[in-house]
C-alpha cells in the first residue's frame, strides 16, 4: 500500500513532527479510504469525518504554534463501538442501543483526544461484543479484507478490518474472550490485551466486567506500543485500574526490534495445539519458534493441564455477569423502548428486549440467567470460578520457569461468512487459545505469522504475567522483524488490492 | 447432564425479562442443552479443596477523596431517554392490574 494510508502510525508522527505532513492531510486521506472501500468491509458504523477533521485541524494550529504534542498528536484513530464517545453514536452494535448520543467520553476516548488523536469513527462489533465474527452485529457483518466472503474474527472485526483495509493506522479494541487478539490473528495485524486494569474501562460498555479489558490494535508492533502509551495508566473513575507505574511498552518495542532475545525464556504451551489447529497455523507457529530460538531465545515446552477446562469456565462466567449487566438495558433511561400504551414496566422490558437484542446475546443472557439460579449456582458458576483458580495456578507455575508463554492466537485461519453461525459451540471454539489469558487477567499479543495454505493469515500469541505487558513488545518486535526480513516486507504488502468505488 | 426443557427456558426467559417466540424456545432449548452439556466438565477439576477467583487481581476497596464534583446535569440525564416529563424519567406502569 503506498500514499499516507500505508504508512505506520510511528512514520506518521514522524513526518506530522517535522511538519512534512499535516494532519488533515492525514486524516483526510484515511476519510478518503473509508468512503472508497468501506461499503464492502463494513468495518465502521459511524464515522465522524467533520470531529476527526475539526481536531486534526486543532493539531495542526497548535503545531504551527510551535507548541511539543505528544508522540502521536495528529495520527488518526478508529475506536470499537464498545467505548462511549460523547455526542458521536455509540451502539456497542445492538438495536438496542441505536442512535443513543452518551452524555460522556470513556477514560480512554479522552485520553485519545487529550493526546490529539483524531477520532475517525466507530467500528463494527459483535453485539456487546459477544461473538467471534462480528456476525452477530445488529448491523450486519464486517468482511475480511482477504477475502470479502470470511469472517474478520470478533468481537472486534470493525477494529481488525479498519487496519487491514488502510482506513486507520490505529484502532481500540476490548477483548473478554480474543476478541482483540483473534481478529488480528485473521486479518494479519497485531492487537494487544494489556494486563487487567491496565487500562480503564470507566465508559466502556460492560460485557463481564471481571474479565474486560481495552486495549490497543494496529499494524506493526510498534504501532501497538505507541497506542498503549497513550491509553494506559490508572484512572481514579475505574476502581480496577491499577494504581502504579505502567511498564514502558515502547522501550520493549524497540529493545525487541534489536532482534536480539538472548537469555529470554520462551514456553511452549503444550494444551494449545495439536489436534483442532489447521496445519497451515501449526506450520506458521512453528517456524516462528525457529525464528525466536535463532534470535538467542531459551525455547521449552511447559504443561498447563487445566487450560483445557478454561473455555468451560469462561461459557459460565461470561454470560452469568453478562446477564446481569446487561439488565440496565431496561428501556426506562435510555436506548429502546417498545410501548404498546398500555403495557405495565415489565411488559415493556420483555417486549423492548426481544427486538433489541439478537440471538447471541439472548442465548447468551439466558444461559448465565440459568447458570445462576438456584440450585444450579454452586454447581456452574461455582465450580467456573474453581476453574479459574486453577488457570491461576497453571499460570504462575508456568511463569516460575519461563518469561513467557507463546501459542497459535486461534485455531483456524478466517473461516466463510455463515460457516458457523448455527453451531454456537464450534463459534466458541475460536477463543479456546485466547481465553485462558482472560481467566487469569494476564496480557497477551497476536501478530502475524504468515499466510496458512489457504493463502490467509495466522496469528502468533505472546502471553506474559499480569503486569510484564513489556516481554509481550519485546519478544513480539523481534518476532517481527525476523519474520519481515524473511518475507522481504510487511504481511499486509500481501493482501489482495480492494476496489475502490470512484468518488 | 441435565436437559434444559422449553418450559425451562421460558422460566429464565421470564426472570431475564425477554419476550421469546415459540420458534426461539425451541431453538434454544436444544442449544442451551448442548452448551450446558459442555460446559458442565468443570465439575471435573473443580473438586472443594480448590478456593473460588472471583477477580483476576487481587484488590481491596478503594476509595475516593470526599469532594464536591458537577454531576451529569439533569439535562443531559434525560436527554436519551425514550420518555421524560417535568424533569423525570416517564415510565410505564410499575403494576399491573388487579385479577
Amino acid at each position: 500500500m503506498t500514499g499516507l494510508i500505508g504508512r505506520t502510525a510511528a512514520d506518521l508522527a514522524q513526518a506530522l513532527a517535522s511538519r512534512e505532513i499535516s494532519s488533515r492531510e492525514a486524516t483526510q486521506a484515511h476519510l478518503d479510504r473509508i468512503a472508497a472501500v468501506d461499503g464492502p468491509v463494513h468495518a465502521f458504523l459511524q464515522v465522524d469525518a467533520e470531529g476527526a477533521l475539526a481536531a486534526a485541524d486543532a493539531v495542526d494550529a497548535r503545531r504551527a504554534a510551535g507548541e511539543q504534542l505528544p508522540t502521536l498528536a495528529g495520527v488518526p484513530v478508529a475506536v470499537k463501538d464498545v467505548l462511549v464517545t460523547k455526542g458521536l453514536p455509540t451502539t456497542a452494535g445492538s438495536r438496542i442501543l441505536q442512535g443513543w448520543l452518551p452524555p460522556y467520553d470513556a477514560t480512554v476516548v479522552s485520553r485519545l483526544r487529550a493526546a490529539g488523536l483524531p477520532i475517525l469513527g466507530k467500528t463494527n462489533m459483535d453485539e456487546f461484543a459477544m461473538g467471534s465474527s462480528t456476525e452477530h452485529s445488529g448491523y450486519g457483518p464486517t468482511h475480511n479484507p482477504w477475502d470479502l466472503d470470511r469472517i474478520p474474527g470478533g468481537s472486534g472485526g470493525g477494529s481488525a478490518a479498519a487496519l487491514a483495509s488502510f482506513e486507520a493506522p490505529l484502532s481500540i479494541g476490548s477483548d473478554t474472550g480474543g476478541s482483540i487478539r483473534q481478529p488480528a490473528a485473521v486479518t494479519g495485524t497485531v492487537g494487544v490485551k494489556p494486563t487487567y486494569g491496565g487500562v480503564s474501562r470507566y465508559g466502556v460498555i460492560a460485557l463481564a466486567s471481571s474479565l474486560d479489558q481495552v486495549g490497543p490494535c494496529a499494524r506493526t508492533v510498534l504501532d501497538t506500543a505507541l497506542l498503549h502509551e497513550v491509553i494506559g495508566g490508572h484512572d481514579p473513575a475505574d476502581s480496577t485500574s491499577l494504581d502504579e507505574p505502567m511498564p514502558d511498552v515502547v522501550d520493549a518495542a524497540r529493545l525487541g526490534a534489536t532482534g536480539d532475545l538472548t537469555g529470554v525464556r520462551v514456553g511452549v504451551v503444550r494444551e494449545l495445539s495439536g489436534e483442532g489447529y489447521q496445519p497451515g497455523v501449526s506450520a506458521r507457529f512453528a517456524e516462528s519458534l525457529e525464528l525466536l530460538r535463532a534470535a538467542g531465545a531459551d525455547i521449552v515446552e511447559v504443561s498447563c493441564p487445566n487450560f483445557p477446562y478454561a473455555l468451560a469456565a469462561y461459557y459460565l462466567i461470561l454470560p452469568s455477569e453478562a446477564s446481569s449487566n446487561l439488565a440496565k438495558f431496561d428501556a426506562m433511561r435510555y436506548g429502546l423502548r417498545v410501548d404498546d400504551g398500555a403495557s405495565t414496566v415489565e411488559r415493556v422490558m420483555g417486549a423492548t428486549r426481544a427486538v433489541g437484542f439478537g440471538d447471541e446475546v439472548k442465548r447468551r443472557i439466558i444461559l448465565g440467567t440459568y447458570a445462576l439460579s438456584a440450585g444450579y449456582y454452586d454447581a456452574y458458576y461455582g465450580s467456573a470460578q474453581k476453574v479459574r483458580t486453577l488457570i491461576q495456578r497453571d499460570f504462575d507455575t508456568a511463569f516460575a520457569q519461563v518469561d513467557v508463554l507463546v501459542s497459535p492466537t486461534a485455531p483456524t485461519t478466517a473461516f466463510k461468512l455463515g460457516e458457523k453461525l448455527d453451531d454456537p459451540l464450534a463459534m466458541y471454539l475460536n477463543d479456546v487459545a485466547t481465553i485462558p489469558a482472560n481467566l487469569a487477567g494476564v496480557p497477551g499479543m497476536s501478530l502475524p505469522s504468515g499466510l496458512a495454505e489457504d493463502g490467509l493469515p495466522v496469528g502468533f500469541q505472546i502471553l506474559a504475567p499480569a503486569r510484564a505487558d513489556d516481554r509481550l513488545y519485546r519478544v513480539g518486535a523481534a518476532l517481527e522483524k525476523a519474520l519481515e526480513s524473511r518475507w522481504g516486507g510487511p504481511l499486509l504488502a500481501r493482501i489482495p488490492t480492494l476496489t475502490e468505488v470512484a468518488r | 447432564m441435565s436437559s434444559i426443557s422449553r418450559d425451562d427456558v421460558a422460566r429464565l426467559a421470564q426472570l431475564a425479562r425477554i419476550d421469546l417466540s415459540d420458534v426461539e424456545l425451541d431453538r434454544l432449548a436444544g442449544q442451551l442443552t448442548a452448551i450446558v452439556d459442555a460446559v458442565a466438565q468443570v465439575s471435573q477439576v473443580a473438586t472443594p479443596d480448590v478456593p473460588a477467583t472471583s477477580h483476576p487481581v487481587p484488590l481491596t476497596n478503594v476509595f475516593r477523596a470526599d469532594e464536591v464534583r458537577p454531576p451529569l446535569g439533569q439535562e443531559a440525564a434525560l436527554a436519551a431517554a425514550p420518555a421524560a416529563e417535568g424533569g423525570r424519567f416517564r415510565v410505564p406502569q410499575i403494576m399491573g392490574e388487579e385479577p
